[in-house]
């Protein structure tokens, strides 16, 4: 019986040995790359960001050195508050959009859904320098079709430069910003709403429920993990709004528009301090974590 | 009473729903506005694109923007290097060369994705193996955090492997990133494992039950990465800005984010530009847009 026991164990034993040897083997071509390019640079980060660190000479050890110019560089609290502008602003403004669109385009025959849905997701699938390019063209200060309805309508007096100005550039990054998130999110809303428990919604409506109440008491409880899953990628889509910065306003005029992701780059890539910009990465991607969880939390807790 | 109650209410929901899809048909109209501009903006003269009143519909087209950016820059249209021989081809304007570029380096990361990717997803979902839980948090790990935060040590590593300033080093980070093993091990556990374990009982190898039952029952899934990959690596601005240095090198939004800051008002060139860059990644969308919606749901299921 014992020995029995024993052979049995064996086998299992060498059946996992085989299936991991295998396993294995499959994954190999994928996790070559993983943490080639991935894994390993994300570890080089953090160690990075413990050094003093330029192009063409060895890295020096300084400790928490990059983290403590962080938190006394004026600059950076001011990119963080943008970036947090750019978020508080636009996170809850594509998730309410979106789900508006997605529900009355749901409602729609299937064709008009899939045009519909088509043309919000167009300016995703752009791409955002030639986003860019053309936004840059409508805000023109001469040329812009912005300054020409403002001033044929009487909106605004006199032309506007609205990427060079203070007050507006933010706005105007924000705005770029929102016609490029909400594609994805309607397309996930579009398909949450069809795979909503249709008996019960028609169960309401008999029951005499306006469409607000079965709305929001039957569909959107069903949709939370929908909802928490696009809070979370537009909370990150957000955090790493880059091209518009670095094609329109390079963070400016004044630090107005620069952002954390735009800093990175600034420092790592133009002044070229590796160690600098990995701390703020480091920063960032802590930020992000927190926030993510969170967000979790409390799309659990509901 | 009731029945009456029942009327008005789809009476107010009928008007509601009017009235919600001509706002949406509004909204849409503005979303595509921005396409439209550029695509009639490469085709109008330099007189309408600079005139302070819009030119809604150009009066003619013209192709000058599009002669202004091929005759600016030029390069060789392809190099093979065998050995110490060079093969070059000849040499064109740098645009059509940014183009040959992009498409070889979508075409590559698509490929070496979609097969690193099935190849991992289909473990992950049927095997069970020392070690799958912690590879599985670290795919999960690594899709939570920034993408940007590996750009800076990446650069460095590229420099290390000498590999900077070559589409190679756009597209192994992409092949890297666990998009597609995640969504494809989705798709994978749907396939009943009796599938899998018949193929084996009747003696197939690993390698075919691979290539001959699994992959064929995921594809619409492969699919789904495929075209998700590719349109993502043509739009990855921020990789490609950081990698790619060398005029014949770069690729056709780089280039034109290059051409930017040398000409940054010639709006018509811009726009010819940016068609450019833009209407063959449209075109591929259009053609696939069923799988890439698939996609973009399955990749969220309990995200």
């Amino acid at each position: 019986m014992a020995n029995q026991k024993v052979t049995y164990n064996k086998k299992t034993r060498k059946l996992m040995i085989h299936e991991t040897v295998t396993s294995y083997l499959f994954l190999l071509p994928f996790l070559l790359f993983f943490f080639g390019f991935v894994i390993y640079p994300m570890i080089m980060c953090l160690f990075t960001s413990f050094f003093d660190s330029t192009m063409g000479r060895e890295d020096i050890f300084i400790g928490f050195q990059n983290y403590s110019e962080l938190f006394h560089d004026p600059v950076f609290w001011k990119a963080l508050w943008n970036t947090l502008i750019i978020v508080v602003v636009s996170v809850p403004v594509t998730c309410a959009f979106s789900l508006w669109v997605a529900s009355a385009i749901s409602k729609m025959p299937v064709a008009a859904t899939s045009v519909f849905r088509c043309i919000f997701y167009l300016p995703v699938v752009t791409g955002s320098v030639a986003v860019t390019m053309v936004w840059k063209w409508m805000f023109n200060n001469y040329y812009g079709i912005f300054n020409y309805i403002g001033t044929s309508t009487g909106l605004i007096e006199n032309n506007i430069n609205w990427l060079g100005n203070e007050r507006f550039a933010l706005g105007c990054i924000i705005l770029i910003l929102l016609t490029t998130s909400v594609g994805q999110p309607i397309v996930l809303y579009v398909s949450a709403l069809d795979n909503v428990d249709k008996s019960l919604v028609e169960a309401a409506e008999v029951d005499g429920a306006t469409q607000m109440q079965a709305f929001w008491k039957i569909k959107w409880p069903q949709m939370m993990p929908t909802t928490l899953y696009i809070l979370v990628i537009t909370t990150i889509n957000s955090f790493q709004c880059f091209a518009l910065i670095q094609l329109l306003t390079s963070g400016g005029p004044n630090d107005s528009t620069m952002t954390i992701m735009y800093y990175i780059y600034f420092n790592a890539f133009k002044h070229f301090r590796y160690g600098y910009g990995s701390a703020m990465g480091v920063v960032l991607a802590i930020i992000i974590a927190v926030l993510s969880a969170i967000q979790f939390k409390l799309g659990q807790e509901k | 009473m009731k029945q009456q109650r029942l009327t008005t209410n789809t009476r107010k929901a009928g008007a509601y729903q009017i009235f919600s899809f001509v706002l949406v048909a509004v909204i849409a109209i503005l979303f595509a506005f921005p396409l439209y501009w550029i695509l009639t903006g490469a085709f109008k003269t330099g007189q309408e694109i600079n005139s302070t009143t819009p030119v809604w519909v150009p009066s003619q087209w013209v192709s000058d923007n599009f002669d202004r950016l091929m005759s600016k820059r030029s390069a060789p249209l392809f190099e093979i290097s065998l050995g110490k021989f060079l093969i070059t081809g000849p040499v064109v304007p740098a645009a059509i060369r940014w183009l040959v570029n992009t498409v070889f380096m979508s075409v590559s990361s698509m490929l070496l994705t979609c097969l690193t990717a099935a190849m991992a997803g289909y473990v992950l979902a049927k095997k069970r193996f020392w070690g799958r839980g912690l590879i599985f948090s670290l795919i999960v790990c690594a899709m939570a955090l920034p993408k940007q935060v590996i750009l800076i040590p990446l650069v460095r590593e590229m420099n290390a492997l000498n590999l900077y300033d070559s589409i190679w080093a756009v597209i192994f980070p992409i092949v890297g990133w666990p998009f597609g093993v995640f969504l494809l091990k989705q798709f994978a556990e749907g396939i009943p494992t009796e599938m899998v374990e018949a193929c084996r009982i009747d003696g197939a190898s690993e390698w075919r039950t691979f290539t001959d039952v699994m992959f064929p029952m995921i594809k619409p899934g492969v699919g789904a990465c495929a075209i998700f990959t590719f349109i993502n690596s043509w739009n990855d601005y921020f990789m490609q800005l950081i990698m790619l240095v060398s005029n014949k090198n770069l690729t056709i939004s780089l280039g034109i984010a290059t051409m930017q800051s040398e000409n940054s008002t010639d709006f018509g060139l811009l726009m010819a530009g940016s068609a450019l860059a833009s209407v063959p990644i449209i075109i591929v969308f259009l053609i696939f847009q069923k799988y890439f919606t698939k996609g973009i749901t399955m990749g969220a299921v309990k995200g």
